[in-house]
């Protein structure tokens, strides 16, 4: 049985992985598009980000040399990332229970962060596991673990009612979108339960971990907690695969085309991308494009097909 | 509420619109318009169009698509589409925007806070068929089912839907009731983009079935490549017309106006908009006389499209686009002129300084430059002299989408209004969180059937709603006001819709661009340059 829950969470986490690596990879390698930024952007020199003004605003602009304002990204990000900044601005009765739930998460993961390092160092440096460091990072997995449980339960039940009963969402909310959010209930309930009821013989978290770490099947992990287990393992595995992966496609909707204001003069690796993507011979049917898979992109975009009166 | 169209009736077999605006619904308009009863009644839809092309979405029809008479011609226009969709998903034919299209496709949460920000579905009494999502949600329904062949179990993760010619005849009327001024996209938690989607659909409808709206093909980026202008005016007429502007210009201000032309090597090549010329003539002849007075070296170009800077393709067609950018590009390379200013042209400014940035390569790629930032320079450096009480009126400032939130040149044009207007208001909000004047994606110049009462009292109604807010203190007739819209496109929206509401008559607002209120201050000049009267 222990065995077996291993195996999962092992299988688990490398579809995670694997499926977040291909998901990033994929959109990674998309050519570079047709600029298509949206201003603010905040990688804008400061007195511009306040305005949401550009580059464009300064006279011979192409003379000035290109401006990063890292910190200017950076406050937006954070506040974005942690807070859920835009959903706060634009749409506050979704955030009260978008961020409960993704706060929440946010302390789940940092709970398993605390509980791996726990278990690290009870098999990497028991000694100092068993001193004060042990109780610090005991109450602080077992506080996180337990808020962020909270938070996250609570902000899915709250999704869950707005999905159900928002006359705006009901025509856009598919069984997939109501599942997902049932599927996190299920597996942190029989997680929360699992765990509060595993029994005084049971192993606790880190030593479980460390078991895991090490393949350990010496010890008896209990059923309803070995099902919670298995449960967020397969979440964890599942999220990857849909629409919830969008912490990965964040970065690519906000760096690679809202805030991509690169221009292409003096800059030879986007010129060497448009070279190639001129030579890509396109199909698409309509007289008036004159694609036939034969003629290339740069063969289309010099063809003036009416030049001279011609129709 | 009105109730919900769900998305499956897209497919519906019959012609009977999906939904009907009812003035009564729609948004409510401050005074002097806030009794519905009040403003114009919409023009219903002929029977003979109704029985010749498809019109199943709304009250009015942008596109003409003539029925099909067949199921065998049904049939074949639904796989034209399904491969159309296909394309749009490759990389060999869609580089331009595949990336961004494919994680809009895959990371909508559809939590609709898009909706909110949209100014056709909030002026529409929220709509659901003009909501953000709705063409999107089966634009995504589409890819996930055709494009990655999604079986059953996609569909109950992504959600199902019926293809047929029905739903494909209405989802390109759909791809017309968007502006694409991406204010949705600003709001996107996930930084996915409605706004591209409409884009995107009008492209595959273009590109692969040849079907776009008349104005902006055949009229537009057609008529452009042909003759070297939308308007229709080959490089003579254009020369004429000038050299009257001029004449009248330089009557009117007592300075002796000439505009150069085909001046090479000079240090900027100006390209208005063609349609200022025929509608406008004031503004490029009030380009003229800044330039002239500030001592700037400048041309225009007579070469196929180097006069006029529309660039209608970027509303539909990516090989239109290319095409027209790479003709100004040329124009600019062959006088050898140190760089290209943009006149008051919102799309124009986006098309050519931004999105044309990768297509322009190698020696094409010829700097770009907005004509805000070179009048911005002039005004504050005092190379021309300004008296701002000749500007003592009300002055309200419309932002471009293209030009602001799409292109971020934001305070250049609010400097120069600071400077020259003592009784300047904004409207709310403004800047990058503007509202699109209602014109904007092309539905400016798209009159057909009964379209203008959709743009005038759907699409542009937000903007109508901030214009009669910023003027409230001073709706008297008594009182002249000026709107300055520095973008023709969104000039032609204000023309027909402050006429449409009888709000120049009535109320005394007048619309105009930015140079039209630097050479009213201008010392040097006749007083008396904007002369408050309907054009």
């Amino acid at each position: 049985m222990t065995a077996v829950v291993y195996g999962v969470l092992y299988l688990c986490a490398a579809v995670f992985a694997i499926a977040c690596v291909a998901r990033a990879v994929l959109y990674a390698k998309a050519p570079i598009h047709l600029r298509w930024e949206l201003y603010p952007v905040p990688h804008e020199e400061a007195a511009r980000v306040q305005h949401g003004g550009s580059y464009f605003e300064q006279l011979d602009w192409w003379k000035h040399p290109p401006s990063f304002n890292l910190a200017g990204e950076l406050s937006f990000m954070v506040p974005e990332m942690l807070f859920l900044k835009a959903l706060h601005e634009f749409n506050r009765k979704l955030w009260y229970r978008s961020f409960l739930f993704h706060f929440g998460l946010y302390l789940l993961i940092g709970t398993v962060g605390l509980v791996v390092l726990a278990a690290v160092l009870t098999l990497a440096a028991p000694a100092a596991m068993a001193g004060s460091l042990g109780l610090v990072l005991h109450w602080l997995y077992m506080i996180t673990g337990m808020v962020g449980g909270a938070l996250a339960v609570v902000g899915a039940v709250a999704l869950l009612v707005r999905r159900l009963t928002d006359p705006d969402l009901v025509n856009y909310t598919t069984p997939g979108d109501l599942f997902n959010l049932c599927f996190f209930l299920v597996a942190f309930a029989f997680m929360a339960a699992g765990y509060l009821l595993r029994g005084p013989d049971a192993p606790g978290v880190v030593h479980l971990t460390a078991a895991w770490l090490t393949f350990d099947t010496s010890i008896a992990l209990p059923g309803l907690w070995s099902a919670g287990i298995v449960l967020c393992a397969l979440l964890a595995a599942y999220i990857p695969l849909t629409h919830m992966s969008h912490f990965i496609a964040k970065y690519f909707t906000y760096h690679s085309v809202r805030w991509d204001d690169a221009a292409t003069a003096n800059n030879p690796k986007i010129a060497a991308k448009l070279a190639e993507y001129l030579t890509y011979r396109p199909t698409w049917s309509a007289p008036h494009v004159t694609a036939d898979g034969k003629r290339s992109w740069a063969d289309v975009a010099t063809t003036n097909p009416w030049e001279g009166g011609k129709k | 509420m009105k109730a919900k169209i769900r998305l499956s009736e897209m497919s519906r077999r019959d012609r009977v619109p999906l939904t009907h605006v009812a003035k009564e619904e729609l948004m409510p308009l401050p005074p002097p318009l806030q009794d519905p009863a009040s403003t114009p009644d919409w023009k219903p839809l002929a029977d003979k169009t109704k029985g010749a092309v498809e019109c199943g979405l709304d009250d009015t029809c942008a596109l003409n698509i003539p029925q099909p008479k067949t199921k065998e011609e049904e049939d074949e226009l639904v796989k034209k589409f399904l491969s159309g969709l296909d394309k749009l998903f490759t990389r060999e034919n869609n580089w331009t925007f595949l990336q961004p299209l494919v994680l809009t496709m895959e990371h909508c949460a559809k939590c609709q806070t898009c909706s909110s920000a949209c100014h056709i579905y909030e002026a529409s009494g929220q709509n659901e068929v003009y909501r953000p999502t709705y063409r999107s949600e089966i634009l995504r329904r589409l890819y996930f089912k055709h494009v990655k062949h999604g079986g059953l179990l996609s569909a109950w993760q992504h959600g199902d839907v019926t293809v047929n010619w029905p739903l494909v005849a209405r989802l390109a009327e759909l791809s017309y009731r968007c502006n694409l001024c991406r204010r949705c996209a600003q709001t996107c938690p996930i930084g996915a983009d409605n706004g591209l989607v409409g884009h995107e659909l009008r492209k595959l409808f273009s590109m692969e079935m040849g079907i776009s709206a008349k104005e902006c093909h055949d009229n537009g980026s057609v008529l452009q490549l042909k003759v070297g202008s939308s308007t229709g005016m080959s490089s003579l007429v254009v020369k004429d017309n000038i050299e009257f502007i001029d004449e009248d210009m330089t009557e009117k201000t007592g300075v002796k106006v000439e505009t150069p032309w085909d001046v090479a090597g000079a240090d900027v090549l100006l390209i208005h908009n063609a349609g200022e010329i025929m509608a406008w003539p004031e503004n490029p002849g009030a380009f003229a006389v800044i330039l002239n007075a500030a001592g700037i070296t400048w041309t225009l170009s007579s070469e196929l499209a180097g006069y006029d800077s529309i660039n209608y393709g970027l509303w539909y067609d990516d090989a239109q686009f290319a095409r027209v950018a790479i003709k100004h590009a040329e124009a600019a390379k062959k006088l050898g002129v140190k760089k290209i200013v943009l006149g008051e042209c919102g799309h124009a400014h986006k098309a050519l300084s931004v999105i044309a940035d990768r297509v322009l390569t190698g020696e094409l790629n010829i700097p770009r430059e907005s004509s805000m930032t070179l009048l911005r320079d002039i005004v504050m450096n005092d190379r021309i002299k300004l008296d701002p009480s000749r500007n003592d009126f009300p002055v309200t400032l419309h932002d471009p989408c293209n030009l602001v939130r799409l292109m971020g040149v934001v305070e250049p044009q609010r400097e120069v209004i600071r400077k020259i207007c003592p009784q300047f208001r904004e409207m709310w909000p403004h800047g990058v969180d503007n509202y699109c004047c209602g014109g904007g994606s092309g539905f400016a110049i798209m009159s057909g059937n009964n379209f203008q009462d959709w743009r005038f009292q759907v699409a542009g109604r937000k903007k109508l709603q901030q214009i009669l807010n910023a003027f409230s203190d001073c709706l008297d007739p008594s009182i002249p006001k000026y709107l300055c819209a520095p973008c023709s496109n969104c000039k032609g929206q204000f023309r027909d819709m402050l006429a449409y509401y009888d709000l120049w008559e009535k109320n005394k607002i007048l619309y105009g661009g930015l140079v039209e209120l630097i050479v009213n201050a201008m010392v040097d000049v006749k007083p008396g340059f904007i002369e408050w009267e309907w054009h």
